[in-house]
Formats: structure tokens, sequence, C-alpha cells
């Protein structure tokens, strides 16, 4: 048992180097750690401030409130310590949702080509075209998109297809490598082929699809909150930033915390999740670590 | 090795229809473009007439509902009025009132305003598009130039101070959600700073310009229309200068760039018509992306900076349940993109000869 564990925090050392050969993704990715801590451990230490305080509106930062205070004199701090934790759920769930089905068909069609291939393209093209967001403002107006999960779900069906296209294109061009036609002259099998010689080189395409999927979730959600399409479900990011800009936050000189800590948040999540995608790059591509 | 045997008379068979006229126009690249863009077009529209008129709480059933609760209405009369401003025949079949729906789209009917009875969805979006199609066209002519000149330019000093500046500029604002950037733009240019007064510039127009071609209308739009053009060319170069740089980095290791510099071309004419060209050309394929997303984006710019076109109308018939206004502008944005993306298919094969012989990809 204890060599297993030593293995395991043997091996996760040995990751851990390897991403900080590059130190921007290696920053990203403390940052994401960071960001993820705070929003899943930080709410049991720092409890939402709900209670309206009358007398401490817009206040700037002090040793009380280390980001002042909105509208209402509730804590800001408090707010943006517990207002990651659905911003992140969502993103996750639709950024799971459409590296997979990017992943499944875009290897899918570049692997059996053809009319598969012709079929998942042209589908590929038609949902490409169609503006994301105002079909998700009407989708809005129509359904209630109040459940995260479900929100979630709803924006990873609608953000595949630019992912798939890369995936297919890299599937394309792997298929014509040499190991893959010796793998196929030793006749190992499609479902070998595919898991054993083609995804574990596209690993990396997978990750960052992962990553730039989650901050197009990130984009979205923020904005269908900001512009009160999503009904307001306790705190989030976005839901601060749409009471803020509401509230007319930008035009009050002291005010500016209120609308500058959300927006640091969501800017500072998307940054992280996109520069971590270098050092994730370094664990899953060995290639590329030899010229650092 | 039967395949052998049999293949050479079905190849005949192939060139022979490739030989006659019709299947040579009917396989043109040009027109397999507007077949997909038809069929994208008619598979927006199917799918926006059953999410308006098939799920289980739709807008026309509710708005039924709506009025028989309020105005006491019987059940026909409600019916009769959601029908005239739907624009649909409520009494027929549902294939019928797809045919129909389909027919009065043909004919721009798109049905009459809920919330201001008696206007038609087509006037109000023939009044407010022109303003979209004006701010996030510029903006895009702007940052596609800029993002490929800047990154032409990165790529030939790579590892240089100034490529290491704009490179972290490029990921800093691909990452930046365009309408936080809008919020920070009138945060900081128009209320920190006092740059700029942010309360003039909402609206397409000052009052009292008129439209027309004179110089003042042309400066006052263009006054009007500045902050979001803004926000849209910051927003999107991050991307066209990381492209380009990379791409251009790719062209430059080329035989033929090795070649026309060992014939002593000028440097000029290398970087113009060897290099730009060559590395622009996968440019073309992200601009396609490009226009679908700035145009869906339009929405919450043009809301941040009270701009009063498209995106604006749909969030605010969206925000009011003005269903047949948000329908008829949600289709119109989609065609817009379409049509947008047909044109820039078509400039791609111009540009690129390559394409037009199917070999795309």
């Amino acid at each position: 048992m204890g060599s297993v564990f030593l293995g395991a925090v043997q091996s996760m050392g040995a990751t851990l180097r390897i991403m900080s050969y590059n130190k921007v993704g290696f920053t990203g990715f403390i940052a994401v750690m960071l960001i993820l801590f705070m929003s899943f451990i930080g709410p049991f230490f720092v409890p939402l401030d709900t209670e309206t305080k009358v007398d401490q509106i817009y206040q700037t930062p002090s040793a009380e409130h280390w980001m002042g205070t909105d509208h209402q004199g509730r804590d800001i701090f408090s707010q943006i310590v517990n207002g990651g934790k659905d911003v992140i759920i969502v993103a996750v769930v639709a950024g799971a949702l459409s590296t997979f089905i990017a992943v499944t068909f875009g290897t899918l069609a570049g692997f059996a080509g053809g009319r598969i291939d012709a079929f998942v393209v042209s589908v590929t093209d038609i949902v490409l075209t169609i503006p994301q967001l105002p079909l998700l403002l009407v989708l809005a107006a129509l359904i209630k998109l109040n459940n995260i999960v479900y929100l979630g779900i709803i924006l990873g069906a609608l953000g595949w297809p630019a992912l798939l296209r890369a995936v297919r294109s890299q599937a394309l061009s792997l298929k014509q490598r040499d190991f893959v036609e010796a793998a196929r002259a030793l006749d190992l099998g499609t479902t070998h082929i595919i898991f054993r010689e083609i995804v574990p080189n596209m690993m990396t395409y997978i990750i960052i699809s992962f990553a730039l999927a989650m901050t197009g979730a990130i984009y979205a959600q923020v904005a269908l909150v900001l512009f009160g399409l999503v009904p307001f479900s306790g705190s989030n990011w976005g839901v601060m930033l749409s009471l803020a800009w509401v509230r007319g936050a930008i035009y009050f000189k002291d005010s500016i915390w209120y609308i500058m800590m959300p927006v640091a948040a969501i800017v500072i999540l998307q940054l992280s999740v996109v520069t971590m995608t270098r050092s994730l790059e370094l664990v899953f591509n060995p290639r590329l670590r030899s010229g650092e | 090795m039967a395949t052998t045997i049999t293949a050479p008379p079905v190849k005949n068979i192939h060139e022979k229809q490739r030989e006659s006229g019709f299947y040579r126009v009917t396989h043109s690249y040009f027109f397999q473009k507007i077949w997909k863009a038809l069929f994208t077009a008619w598979v927006v529209v199917t799918l926006t007439f059953f999410l308006i008129r098939l799920l289980p709480s739709n807008p026309v059933e509710l708005f039924i509902q709506d009025l028989m609760v309020q105005y006491g209405m019987p059940y026909h009369e409600a019916q009769d009025q959601a029908a005239a401003l739907f624009s649909i025949d409520l009494n027929q079949p549902l294939w019928g009132q797809y045919l129909d729906y389909m027919w009065g789209l043909l004919h721009g009917d798109m049905g009459t305003s809920i919330l201001s009875p008696g206007t038609p969805v087509t006037s109000i979006i023939m009044r407010f598009l022109p303003w979209t199609i004006f701010s996030v066209g510029i903006a895009l002519m702007i940052s596609f130039t800029l993002g490929i000149i800047l990154g032409l330019f990165m790529a030939y000093r790579r590892e240089g101070l100034l490529d290491h500046i704009l490179t972290v500029m490029a990921s800093i604002l691909s990452s930046i959600p365009n309408y936080i950037l809008g919020i920070l733009l009138i945060i900081f240019l128009g209320v920190r700073w006092g740059l700029i007064s942010v309360a003039s510039m909402r609206g397409t127009l000052s009052p009292g310009v008129e439209p027309g071609f004179t110089l003042e209308f042309f400066k006052d739009a263009l006054y009007h229309a500045a902050l979001p053009i803004l926000t849209y060319v910051l927003t999107t170069i991050g991307s066209w200068m990381l492209t380009m740089k990379s791409s251009t980095i790719g062209v430059l290791e080329e035989d033929y760039v090795t070649v026309a510099k060992a014939k002593g071309l000028k440097e000029g004419r290398i970087t113009s018509s060897y290099v730009g060209r060559n590395a622009s050309l996968p440019m073309f394929t992200l601009l396609t992306i490009a226009i679908g997303f700035v145009v869906g984006g339009s929405v919450l710019i043009e809301t941040i900076f009270q701009y009063q076109g498209i995106g604006y109308i749909l969030l605010q018939s969206v925000n009011k349940r003005d269903y047949t206004v948000m329908q008829g502008v949600f289709l119109v944005i989609t065609l817009a993109v379409i049509i947008a993306n047909f044109f820039a298919d078509i400039l791609y094969s111009w540009l690129d000869p390559r394409i037009k012989l199917g070999k795309q990809e």
C-alpha cells in the first residue's frame, strides 16, 4: 500500500515538474487550482453575506471587507468566493459534452471517410453557421434554463462544431502516418487503432479542445446571466456583474470595486484556463519536451 | 483482384458524365456552395418553426391563453387574433401551417409585432438591420486587415521584443469576453478618465441628423458606432494575429520562398505576393467562424452601448417576449451569417483556386 501511494506521489511530482517547464502555462495551472480551491473549499470558511447593511453601501476595500461592499452593503469578497462554483460546474459540464461529441464524431469522420465523413461535415457546417448566442437567447425565451447542469448540457450541445473540425483534420493527418499504417498492416483492429494509436496522439488536441470549450461555455453562460435571461439563482459572478450593471455601479466613484471584482474573476479564470493548456501540452505530448 | 478488371468501364461512365454540361453545373463549386447555403437556411427556418409552434409551452398557445385570461376572450376569437399576428392559419393541420409559414417567409411576411400591433416585423428589421451590417462589417474589415498585417510583422520579427509584447496582448485580448471589454471601455474611457462622452454616443444617430449622402451623416454614424466597432476589433484581432503569425512562420519555410529569394526578388514583393498571400489563406476559413461569432455577439455589444441595431432588438424582444419579432430577427441574423459565409467561401476559392478543384482540406 505504502509503495503504491509513494509511486503515485512520485509520478504526480514528475508530472508537475514537466508542467513547470513552461512558466506561463504553469502559472495558469496554479491559478486554475487556486480558483478551484477558492470556489469549492472556500465557501466552507467564508459564508455568503446576505444581510443588507444600509449604512455600509459601496465601501472601498478595508481589513473588514477585503474587496469592499456592494449596493446593499454586503461583503464582495464573500460573493466572489461563493460565486465561482456554478460558473465552473456549467463550464465543465459543457466542456466535457462538447469535447466528447467533437472527439467521437471528429475521429469517426476523419477515420471512416466516405459518406459518414460527408454527413458529419455537413451537419457540423450547419450547426457552425447558426449563431450560437442568438439561438441561446431564443431558447432562453422559450424554455427555463435555471438548472445549472441543464444549462451546461445545452451549452455543450451547441459548442462542439469548431472543435470537431480541428479534431477531424487531426485524425485525417494521423491516419496517413506510418505507425497507423503499420498497425493496420499488423491487423490490430479498428478499436485498437483508434484508442491505442490515434487518440493518445490526439490527447493534446483533446485537452486543448476541452479548455477552449470551457472558455466558450463561460462566455455564453455569463452573457446569459448578465442580460437577465437565466433566472438568478444564488450568488454567481455573472449575477454580480448583472446587478452591478443594472444598478449603475459603473457611475459611482466607490462602486468600481463591485463591478471590477466579478470582471477580474471571470477574466482571470478565462486566461488561466487558456494558458494552462500550454503546460498540459507538455505532459501529453512528450515530443514537445525535448526542445525545452 | 476482380475490382481491377471491372474498374475501367465504371471510370469511363464517370468521365462521360463529367463531360456533360448538367453534371458540370450541378457539381461545380459555386453550385455546391449555393446548395449548402439554401439547405442551411431551410434547416434554420424549420427549426424556428418547430420551436415556435411545437414546444409544449409554445408562444402561440401562450399568447392565446394570455388573451383569454386577460381580456376574457373566447378561445376562437383569441385564436384568430394569434393567427393574424403570427401570420399562421391555426385551423390548418400542422404540415399546412408549415407550408404556409414557408410561403409567407419567401414573400418577406414574418407576421406582426405582438407588443406594437400593426407594425410588420419586416419593417422593424429593415429599420435596424443596416446599422448592424454597417458596424459589424467595418469592424470585421479593420480587425481582419490589421490582424493579418500585425501577424505577418510578428512572424518576421519573431522572438523580438515587439513580438513578445504583441503575443501577450493578443492572448489577453482574445480571452476577455467582448461584453466585458465593452463594460470596461465604458468604465474607464467614459466614466473614470472622462475621455469620451458615453451618453452622447448612445444610439445610432444624433437627433436632427438625417440619413443621406452627406459628410455630416457619415461622421455622425461613425461617431455613434465607434465604441461597438472598437470592441469588436479589440476582441477579434488577437486570434487573427496569432493565427496569421503561425501560418506565416510555416510559409516562410516553404521551398518557393527560398527560390524567390534565390532569384533575387525584392523583399517587398516576396512578403506581399509569396508569403502574405499564401499565409493568409487559412485565415479565410476562420473568417466564416468569426462572422457568426461577431454577429451573434452584436446582441450583447449593442445592448451594452445602447446601439439600436438588430442585436439590440433581439434582446429587447426576448426580454419582452415579443415572439414574432424575436423569431423574425433570429431568422434574419442567421440568414445574414449564412450569406456572409457564402461570400467568404467564394472569396476563398477565388484566392486559392485549389479549393475549387475539390481538394478541400
